[in-house]
């Protein structure tokens, strides 16, 4: 069983114990635990169930590569699942829960996959979900969706907050092991701005813990004294408990920090990312112990041996009091010199090589510890807890020589060096071939901004995975950086480790050598998505020779996994059955995240409120105030109709419809674009922007006008009025402003940047408030101060003055067919005035209207709108607006797109009005189908709806739309689509319902 | 992510400071052009595996447009400099030219 | 009939918020867009009889007292220059530009009531920024306008005495409003 142990513990305080929960039981830990840490000296091996076959499974690792001690934590708003035990700070009260089992983690009945495991070969679903295709909704997808993802998604919404962070540095160092921390010191002392992260709330790495010796005592003098060191130098950051997960483009490094995850609830940010812009990046990310492939390498109690004397050293936990330790290299033995040392029980030593000659497998046999050298396990026993170990050659078939009683295996496979941060921007990588791993290929580096490189592996992270060569690594690679950011180094002490004689490790990718069939079917390559050594080898057999889609097929070092303890198995292992050489089969890509990211910490602080950019006008809180409906127009909300108590949005805005048609109307219009055009050209610009000609325009007056794009379809209208001799102001849609003004200034700095244009976008310093209706001009003269009169401002006009003591612009132009004054102030008056006006109005039975009355009263006009009538595909020619495009005009822009001949097709959908037979309203979206199927087997259409309403003030349904050969089709009954079935008849017809000579509008 | 220094305002913007623009040094042809001369100006583009030049706007910035040369492959920027011009600067060029031998040229 | 006080509302009427640092909306500020090329005759006279500076070098703030305080002139673009000034001068200081670059290509236009502004004090101010803006807070120059990204919209900010100024377009008050208190929370200073 495991254990706390007596003594011991560096990173535990055992003063402050804490209580926890795992499953509802209730345990004790301490601080300074992880909660990995903790469940193991509470026994608790059992933690959660494999993926595919729903198998017992155990805590396997120390860091962040953990596969298996994936759980839930929290409850309700805090509920986080998948998160690694291993990782995960213990603070009191913390409750976690096992995930993947049902009904519970003791007995789970998904085991049965397990004991129908041949039947579940690689590939499965794929294979057996495909036919047949009927099945797919109903049966297929409900199994898949079922035993689909790890844990299960929160339901409630989060209770905690995230933000995010910008960082700026000369020098990323990743990574506070003893290579960063030297790193770190030589570019801090050089004057470098330097980051350093460390995922960990400790430094130092695995140092203190494999016995290190630096400057002669032991490793952690070294690191405290260095600590010192930087944390003196005002030039240097340090960030624990932040993991850099990945590395962009040009020294882009995105790194999550953990800030309140251990202390929930205390106002803090639970996450906090990081953005971090380094000139260069130092990865000290440290190097990642492998499995060994052996049958029964996932029962609990199978632990990495680097795992196994960090929870003895570190956290004072005995993971059992019998070890087995497997291995093929030297490193292991430093678990059996821990393991001794804190007083427990090596079983023995199973080396897979024939000669063990180097420095510690000789204290370990000065300790009479039993060396089975040239053997390998050829299987564990056990179910939920490791009870033994069957040993053989490892140069045999699985014939059993031994047989050694156990309560925990340590396994060590070798050391990957951890690439990710390298790799995920381009870094390429070479096959060591005394080390038997990857490690960056310095001829290869990820490049940034300037073309040189952008990450400069070091320590373990770079193949130095001895304390003596990482540390000179590390002081190597941190000159280089300094050099590299053209900074003078200055000298600073630096580390030196004792080094240790280790004799060369030998590849072992299977144990045994030979195993047959049977052994391989329970050698697990990757034990969080149940991939063994059978799968790999079947996929081979079907085919699959390309790495990467044998990780697709099989599902190999995918998940939180990416690669971190299953890759280079599971490329061993593919590359044997292709009789390839390791580095031709090659790895699969890295992709960040190295580590799983909250989705909160991306979001950051935007949820809620501050989501996304909500735009308000200056009237917003009077429209919320009176209960107004508000809709989305861009990043604008605006008043779609205002209702009253007891009516629906419908009936509102037919009230708000026939007051104005009848009486008055306000609409807050200030969301209307307005870009000020002045220059001596700005004529001839604005010439060239819009379709007809605006040079032309006398001063006072306003002019209805066009743009195009240059494939010359319609892109935005709006009215341009002329307020000086060389200064114009031109009005766009609400949602045209930023991308109008930004066309403006694309042609004049880019094409026409000798013509003497400026412009302004003045968008949000007006308020403007449109009045109409018969009533109109009563309301303005009631506030007084200038005249409105017919005679003084005609239609098509404007004039600048004071309203009601308010410095205003009052445009006579109509969007609604009625008497009609638009009336532009100072946003900080904007309020003011709609007060004012809506005071003034009373008598006169003003209302507010909201966009949707807008809209149908544009309709009942024949008013084009931006987004409705036009898509993106429709010339002003096919809208009937041949009037408002110049035909004098030697260019503009969207003129020659505009002349190519198939938009001169008669068969083009031109605009129309419908008027249905019944009077019914025509669907949205609705279609004019035709005999017919086009290519596709798709029927043939003829026309489409643009614009469809019901007219309270024709008291029938009107619509728009865009017909074949329309014009040419007056009075001819068409039939619409109908989404219950069916058609709607209707008539083809002027699209101008209301007013057609304009009468109302010009009084 | 990209990071462009602008060269009006000397910021070195990162790209969500910024907005793309497409191909730089485009004949604008209008009306009179042959079709083949229309379409090249509004569809035709490079897309090249290498050097290129592009189009940015310092939209979050000083609001200016300028043009960038970059490799589209390694994302190794060459330089920017500013949209009023036709074509790029003969330095710029000499530096793609040393930095890329092979370089066919902007054309 | 109507008698209207002419008394501007800023976009958030003096909203704050305290955490780690202090923010206030404050405002309306007077500010004029000058576009117009450095070299244009009457232009540094213009800029003096409006304001009372001179014309800023690339990316920079010019004060015609103490930073900060009153009146002053920034750079925004190559052609586009940012007066501030108290709200109720704007309409005399466009007519000294009018007047003083008359029959000269230039464009000055009232943006008083387009912005929206903000105070963030303290002495760890600038963590507030550091948390919206992609760009270096602590290498920003003495006397620099950074004009860049605040979270998802367009900002403006300058340091002064005791803390930044940030401008904003005023439609966006609200959030922006909203990410600075968010940013300012107490508890969550970067260190």
């Amino acid at each position: 069983m495991s254990t706390r142990l007596s003594k011991g513990g560096r990173l535990i305080d055992r003063t402050a114990a804490m209580e926890f929960s795992f499953n509802g039981k209730r345990m004790r830990g301490f601080r300074g635990d992880t909660l990995a840490a903790a469940l193991l000296a509470n026994d608790q091996m059992l933690v959660g169930r494999s993926f595919k076959y729903h198998r017992p499974r155990g805590i396997v690792a120390s860091g962040a590569e953990e596969p298996n001690a994936l759980v839930n934590m929290g409850a309700g708003g805090r509920f986080e699942p998948n998160q690694r035990t291993t990782t995960t700070e213990l603070f009191d009260g913390l409750a976690a829960t096992s995930q993947n089992h049902f009904p519970s983690l003791d007995f789970d009945v998904g085991v049965v996959n397990n004991y129908a495991a041949r039947f579940l070969p690689a590939g499965f679903y794929y294979k057996t979900f495909m036919h047949p295709r009927p099945f797919w909704k109903h049966v297929f997808e409900p199994i898949v969706r079922q035993s689909a993802g790890l844990g299960k998604a929160p339901k409630e919404r989060d209770e905690d907050r995230y933000e995010q962070a910008y960082a700026f540095c000369d020098l990323l160092v990743v990574g506070g092991g003893i290579a960063g921390l030297q790193a770190a010191l030589i570019a801090g002392a050089a004057g470098a701005r330097v980051i350093l992260l460390e995922q960990t709330p400790h430094w130092g790495g695995r140092a203190p813990v494999d016995g290190d010796v630096i400057d002669g005592a032991p490793a952690e003098a070294w690191i405290d004294a260095t600590l010192e060191a930087l944390g003196k130098m005002e030039n240097v950051t340090l960030k624990a408990r932040t993991m850099a997960f990945g590395s962009y483009d040009h020294g882009y490094v995105l790194a999550e920090e953990r800030v309140a995850d251990h202390t929930p609830g205390d106002g803090r940010p639970k996450k906090r990312l990081w953005r971090i812009r380094a000139a260069k990046v130092l990865s000290a990310q440290g190097a990642i112990e492998r499995p060994l492939s052996f049958a029964g390498n996932d029962i609990p109690g199978v632990m990495l041996a680097s795992a196994v004397r960090d929870y003895v050293v570190n956290w004072a936990v005995s993971p059992g009091d019998r070890t087995v330790v497997v291995t093929n290299n030297d490193d292991a033995y430093r678990t059996v010199l821990a393991l001794k040392g804190a007083g427990l029980e090596v079983a023995a030593v199973v080396d897979a090589r024939a000669q063990v000659t180097g420095a510690l497998p000789a204290q370990a046999r000065a300790m009479g510890i039993r060396i089975e050298t040239g053997r390998g396990v050829v299987k564990v026993k056990g179910g939920k807890r490791v009870t033994g170990v069957c040993i053989g050659l490892q140069a045999g078939e699985g014939a059993v020589l031994d047989e050694i009683a156990c309560d925990a295996v340590a396994m060590s496979g070798g050391w990957s060096p951890v690439v990710h941060l390298w790799s995920h921007c381009g870094g390429k990588l070479h096959w060591d071939r005394r080390h038997h791993m990857f490690r960056p290929d310095p001829a290869r580096p990820p490049i940034t901004h300037d073309g040189s490189p952008m990450v400069i592996p070091a320590g373990a992270a770079n193949g130095a995975l001895s304390a003596a060569e990482a540390l000179s690594d590390a002081a190597e690679q941190g000159v280089a950086a300094v050099k590299a950011l053209g900074l003078k180094g200055r000298t600073t002490p630096l580390g030196k480790a004792d080094p240790v004689e280790e004799a060369a490790m030998e590849p072992v990718w299977i144990m045994p050598q030979g195993a047959g069939p049977k052994l391989k079917m329970k050698m697990w390559l990757d034990y969080q998505n149940d991939v063994k050594v059978s799968d790999v080898q079947l996929a081979a057999r079907e085919g699959y020779t390309s790495v990467e889609h044998t990780k697709r097929y099989t599902t190999l070092g995918m998940a939180t996994d990416q690669g971190k303890l299953s890759n280079i198995n599971g490329l061993a292992v593919l590359a044997d059955a292709l009789h390839e050489d390791i580095p031709a089969v090659g790895t699969t890509t890295f992709r960040p995240p190295y580590t799983p990211v909250t989705i909160g910490a991306l979001a950051g602080e935007s949820r809620g409120e501050i989501f996304q950019p909500l735009r308000r006008s200056p009237m917003h809180e009077w429209h919320e105030a009176q209960g107004a409906y508000m809709e989305p127009v861009g990043l604008w909300r605006r008043p779609y109709c205002y209702p009253r108590a007891g009516e629906t949005h419908e009936q509102a805005v037919h009230r708000e419809i026939l007051n104005t048609r009848a009486k008055v109307g306000m609409l807050d219009a200030s969301t209307l674009g307005k870009i000020v055009v002045r220059g001596p050209d700005a004529g001839r610009f604005l010439d060239m922007l819009y379709t007809n000609v605006m040079s032309t325009l006398p001063v006072g007056k306003c002019r209805y006008g066009l743009m195009c794009n240059e494939q010359g379809f319609l892109s935005d209208d709006g009215v341009v009025v002329r307020l000086a001799e060389d200064t114009w102001l031109c009005h766009t849609t609400s949602g045209g402003a930023d991308r109008i003004h930004g066309w403006m200034e694309d042609w004049l700095q880019c094409e026409w940047w000798d013509w003497q244009v400026f412009t302004a976008n003045v968008t949000e310093q007006y308020a403007q408030i449109a009045v109409a209706g018969p009533d109109a001009r009563k309301v303005l003269e009631k506030l007084g101060g200038m005249d409105v009169s017919k005679e003084a401002l005609p239609f098509m006009t404007f004039v600048e003055g004071h309203l009601g003591g308010l410095p205003a612009r009052v445009h006579r132009i109509s969007f609604s067919g009625e008497l009609s004054y638009e009336i532009a102030v100072p946003a900080s008056h904007g309020l003011a005035l709609w007060q004012a006006l809506i005071a003034a109005g009373a008598d006169y039975g003003v209302m507010p209207y909201g966009t949707e009355a807008m809209h149908i009263m544009r309709a009942e006009k024949g008013f084009i709108m931006i987004g409705d009538e036009t898509d993106g595909t429709v010339i002003p020619q096919d809208l009937g607006l041949d009037w408002a495009i110049s035909k004098k005009k030697a260019d503009f822009l969207g003129k020659r797109g505009q002349e190519r001949s198939f938009l001169a097709s008669p068969d083009r959908w031109k605009l129309v009005g419908f008027e249905t037979l019944d009077g019914s309203v025509i669907e949205d979206g609705a279609y004019v189908p035709e005999e017919g199927v086009n290519g596709n087997g798709q029927r043939n259409v003829q026309g489409r709806v643009t614009s469809t309403y019901y007219s309270p003030t024709l008291k029938k349904g009107i619509a728009m739309g865009l017909l074949k050969n329309g014009p040419a089709r007056m009075d001819e009954v068409v039939e619409f689509t109908r989404m219950s079935g069916g058609t709607t008849k209707a008539r083809v017809v002027n699209p101008v319902f209301l007013d057609p000579k304009g009468e109302k509008q010009d009084v | 992510m990209l990071l462009l220094e602008c060269p009006y305002c000397g910021v070195k913007a990162e790209e969500t400071e910024l907005a793309p623009g497409g191909e730089a040094h485009l004949k604008r042809f209008g009306p009179g052009s042959a079709p083949e001369e229309f379409e090249a100006y509004m569809f035709a583009r490079k897309n090249p595996k290498g050097v290129h030049f592009e189009r940015w706007r310092h939209a979050y910035g000083c609001g200016k447009w300028f043009l960038a040369a970059r490799d589209t492959a390694t994302l190794e920027v060459f330089g920017t400099y500013p949209a009023q011009t036709s074509e790029p600067p003969a330095d710029l060029v000499e530096k793609i030219r040393a930095r890329r031998p092979d370089w066919k040229g902007y054309k | 009939m109507s008698d209207l006080s002419a008394k501007p509302v800023s976009a958030l009427g003096g909203a704050s918020f305290d955490g780690f640092a202090k923010v206030r909306e404050i405002g309306p500020l007077g500010m004029i867009t000058l576009r117009a090329k450095p070299g244009t005759k009457g232009l540094d006279q213009a800029v003096k009889a409006a304001v009372g500076t001179g014309l800023p070098a690339v990316r920079r703030m010019e004060w015609s007292g103490p930073a900060d305080t009153g009146r002053g002139c920034g750079w925004m673009s190559p052609d586009e220059f940012l007066l501030i000034l108290p709200y109720a001068e704007v309409s005399t200081a466009l007519a000294a530009l009018e007047q003083a670059l008359k029959g000269e290509h230039a464009l000055a236009v009232d943006v008083s009531d387009a912005r929206a502004v903000f105070r963030i004090e303290g002495e760890k101010a600038g963590q507030v920024l550091a948390k919206l803006c992609p760009a270096d807070i602590d290498r920003l120059e003495p006397g620099e306008l950074r004009r860049t990204r605040v979270a998802q919209v367009a900002g403006a900010f300058w340091a002064g005495e005791g803390g930044y100024t940030l401008v904003s377009f005023r439609s966006v008050a609200g959030y922006v409003m909203g990410l600075l208190s968010h940013s300012a929370m107490a508890g969550s200073e970067l260190g």
